[in-house]
């Protein structure tokens, strides 16, 4: 009985995981810090029964977009929706190099490091990995994470009580050409890009450092 | 792994040059070490003097001004947008940028290590290439010899993307010919022949050819009665026969089919006649290959016994010049070819108008071409430019004479109106009593446009100076020519005058998007490539080598390497200026022949990356040597 309360033995790589966020010396200066710009395609909207098909990932650090620095990964899927087939492309037995979920993870998290995540939704899509960590007995994240949709929201000028902008708005609106649409890896370059833009607006009227950034961040950090 | 992003960075990368001619490998490993640069508009990505980046910059989106600063001014040197390079020069010179790169729109640039391009670099000579050509335009001095290669602005390596030329490619010739035994006999080896529907059929022993017999045996020996037709083949067939390996080209299959005075060769296995047959490669072969033939044009040209033959020859012509063109074939070589023909064309149509004539001509003359045609640098159908000069003659008879010579010339101009070269629409023909003029009178003429120099007879000058002698005597024409030199000689402010005529189209900057860039910022988007590329190089060599007095070239590549030897120092700025004016009469006829016109005019939305970056680099050379012509001649103070 005492057991369920005592700390659970992590595997190797979360203990990782947890250590590079908590003892992280990278974010007290902006150059120095790792974004890594993040989608993930799943089989739906479900956080309980649908699944991650694909994560793509590419790191962003002192304005540039490194793309030595991406990640992309396939899952082998139980779970299979042809509902969202249309959307994604990624058949139950597509072409791409598959991977078991908890492997896929796994690589994840080591891919991830130190940095902060940016997305756009970036709670669905956390959420999506939370619920997939959780099946592996770990999680959630530990990473700090940013919205391109609070960021647009706070420096917007206009339309500061709209309810939530698409990526395919946002998009317009910094005129970000949309190639790739609904890869994981695509979606994760344009969100890359949207970062790029929204930082350079913000820094003209604000220090840019980690903490402003994230206090952008309303809805996630409460 | 799979990596979408560095492949969609591959695929925009690929069409660009240099990287167009990387191999994949190596532009994967560029594509997926890219970092990609979001830039404001009006930022700066460097400034000049700074130290240089580690990476160079390829614009994915936007467009980034160069600047350069010369004291309080920004002088624009160029625009880049999408696919162009910039920031390169100094890394690998390892020097502080020399400009500024300013977005002139948000721009979105891919940067690249130079350390993954100098491996590169060190492997693709292509790439080499290329760079030192890229460098060229931006850097002062881009004339230095580079022992690794010259400008971009190299015909060279523009048919290094060739199979190269059509004499060096190899032959294609039929494989499974039709063959039979030495015991055949003539009607039945007739008969395989006709059902085969060939010309010619090999013997053979063993698999090796041992003779052949064509349809010219047939008739030699059959017809004629002389061997029965119950023979053996044996009796007829031409033996031995000519083998070659199968890597033949067509060069060395034309000089064997001429030296042996044959039609066809045998190709076998090891290229001896003991080793098996293969194919059989034919004259007929080759002429469809080639698509025609010159020498059997200019053949057929000395046969011709009326105008119409003379115009099917004209339109044969213009196939072999598509031909040659697609074959990229050097480009002094075509137009070589052509003005031969030209000019072959122009003597029969003369000798047929003179036929014509009740009398023979009463004087001694001469038949000129004028402009491109006297430069030989006519490639496609353009208007006829002539004139014609005859001996002096008493008083009494000048009137008899010249109207001789208008109808002769009227005749003449008619006939190469009818085979395609229409009437000048300025009437600059020797049919125009202005220009069918005695020795003395063209002398007068030619001294007065010297001592008189009118922008009217500045522009003649620069038509009636590239004169040739088609037909006629030539003395006639060196004296005109003397009588030339000696006006300059004696009124050299002349020079001058040609001189600022000379730069009145300086070149433009480069282009952007379908806009070109101009010095003075002007945009337009049809490109002149006449006046403002082809017309400076011409006016340039005209002009120097008149002031060398450098008589009897009339061909700007030719007046060049004529004038290269008068100023040795001064080699390398010629040399790229006949470089980029290969390139550019290239460019003009292969415009030309795809939109069916002069292709003097260019609408720059039909061209593609490549080929304005091959077009940019002629602009360099030509605005150095206006340059230098405006030093030289002092025409900053004319203007």
């Amino acid at each position: 009985m005492f057991r369920l309360f005592k700390r659970k033995s992590y595997p190797e790589f979360w203990k990782q995981h947890i250590e590079k966020v908590s003892k992280s010396k990278n974010y007290t200066n902006y150059e120095t810090i790792r974004f890594v710009a993040l989608d993930t395609e799943t089989t739906g909207f479900d956080y309980d029964n649908d699944r991650i098909l694909c994560i793509g990932a590419i790191a962003i650090k002192n304005n540039k977009i490194k793309v030595n620095d991406s990640f992309e990964v396939y899952i082998k899927q139980d779970v299979f929706n042809k509902e969202t087939v249309k959307i994604h492309g990624i058949r139950r037995n597509g072409n791409e190099v598959k991977v078991s979920e908890e492997e896929a993870l796994i690589k994840f998290i080591e891919y991830l490091d130190d940095a902060i995540i940016i997305a756009h939704h970036t709670k669905f899509d956390i959420t999506m990995i939370n619920e997939a960590l959780k099946r592996i007995n770990v999680g959630p994240l530990r990473s700090k994470q940013l919205d391109t949709n609070f960021i647009h929201k706070k420096i917007a000028t206009e339309n500061q009580f709209k309810k939530l902008f698409s990526l395919d708005e946002l998009c317009k609106i910094y005129n970000v050409k949309m190639h790739d649409r609904h890869t994981a890896s695509g979606d994760a370059l344009i969100t890359a890009y949207l970062f790029l833009k929204l930082t350079t607006k913000y820094k003209k009227n604000n220090a840019l450092n980690l903490t402003e950034l994230i206090r952008t961040n309303y809805y996630l950090s409460s | 792994m799979k990596n979408t992003i560095a492949e969609r960075i591959f695929d925009f990368l690929k069409d660009f040059p240099p990287f167009d001619v990387l191999n994949k490998e190596q532009l994967f490993k560029i594509s997926s070490n890219v970092k990609v640069i979001y830039i404001e508009n009006e930022s700066f990505v460097f400034k000049q003097t700074e130290a240089p980046h580690e990476s160079f910059y390829v614009v994915k989106d936007g467009a980034i001004g160069l600047y350069r600063t010369m004291e309080n001014d920004q002088i624009l040197v160029d625009i880049c947008d999408e696919g162009d390079i910039f920031g390169l020069r100094p890394l690998v010179q390892n020097d502080n940028y020399l400009m500024s790169a300013k977005a002139t729109e948000e721009s979105i640039l891919y940067a690249i290590s130079v350390e993954i391009l100098k491996e590169i670099i060190q492997t693709n000579d292509k790439v080499n290439k290329f760079l030192i050509a890229s460098f060229s335009t931006n850097i002062k001095t881009p004339y230095a010899q580079q022992n690794y290669g010259q400008l971009f602005a190299n015909e060279e390596i523009i048919q290094a993307n060739n199979t190269g030329l059509s004499d060096i490619q190899t032959a294609q010739y039929s494989k499974n010919p039709i063959s039979c035994s030495k015991t055949t006999t003539i009607k039945e080896a007739a008969i395989i022949m006709s059902t085969k529907r060939v010309g010619s059929i090999l013997i053979v022993e063993n698999k090796n050819p041992i003779g052949i017999i064509t349809d010219k045996d047939l008739r030699l020996k059959i017809a004629t009665g002389l061997i029965s037709i119950s023979e053996k083949v044996s009796e007829i067939m031409s033996s031995p026969v000519i083998t070659f390996p199968e890597k033949i080209t067509i060069a060395e299959a034309q000089i064997a089919m001429i030296k042996h005075k044959i039609t066809h060769l045998c190709i076998t296995k090891d290229g001896t006649p003991n080793s098996e047959l293969i194919g059989l490669l034919s004259e007929h072969d080759i002429v469809v290959l080639h698509g025609n033939n010159p020498s059997v044009l200019i053949k057929e040209l000395k046969r011709a016994k009326n105008v119409n033959t003379l115009k099917y020859i004209r339109e044969k012509t213009s196939n072999l010049l598509t031909g040659y063109i697609d074959q990229k074939i050097p480009i002094v070589f075509i137009s070589n070819i052509i003005s031969e023909i030209t000019n072959a064309i122009t003597i029969k149509a003369i000798e047929l108008s003179i036929e014509e004539m009740e009398t023979q001509p009463p004087v001694k003359f001469g038949w000129l071409a004028l402009g491109s045609q006297g430069r030989k640098e006519q490639l496609l159908i353009t208007d006829q430019d002539n004139a014609l000069v005859f001996e002096d003659v008493p008083k009494e008879k000048y009137e008899e004479t010249k109207t001789y010579f208008l109808k002769l010339s009227k005749i003449i101009t008619e006939k190469l109106n009818a085979v395609g070269y229409e009437y000048c629409p300025a009437d600059m023909m020797a049919s125009n009593p202005k220009w069918c003029l005695s020795l003395s009178e063209w002398k007068n003429q030619f001294n007065t446009w010297v001592t008189k120099p009118t922008e009217k007879a500045i522009m003649m000058c620069t038509i009636f100076f590239d004169y040739n002698l088609v037909y006629g005597d030539a003395k006639l024409v060196d004296k005109m020519s003397e009588s030339i030199f000696k006006s300059i000689n004696s009124f050299e402010i002349f020079l001058n005058f040609l001189g600022r005529n000379a730069l009145i189209n300086p070149p433009p900057l480069g282009f952007f998007r379908q806009f070109l860039v101009e010095n003075n910022g002007e945009h337009k988007d049809q490109f002149d490539i006449k006046s403002r590329a082809l017309m400076p190089i011409i006016d340039a060599a005209r002009l120097i080598s008149l002031s060398h007095n450098l008589k009897g070239e009339n061909n700007t590549i030719s007046r060049f390497q004529k004038i290269i030897q008068v100023e040795p120092q001064n080699k390398d700025l010629y040399l790229s200026c006949i470089d980029a004016f290969k390139i550019v009469l290239r460019f003009r006829t292969e415009q030309g022949i795809k939109n069916n016109d002069s292709g003097r005019y260019i609408d720059l939305n039909t061209l593609t990356k490549s080929e304005k970056l091959r077009l940019k680099g002629c602009f360099k050379p030509i605005k150095d040597i206006q340059d230098m012509l405006n030093i030289r001649y002092n025409l900053s103070q004319m203007m």
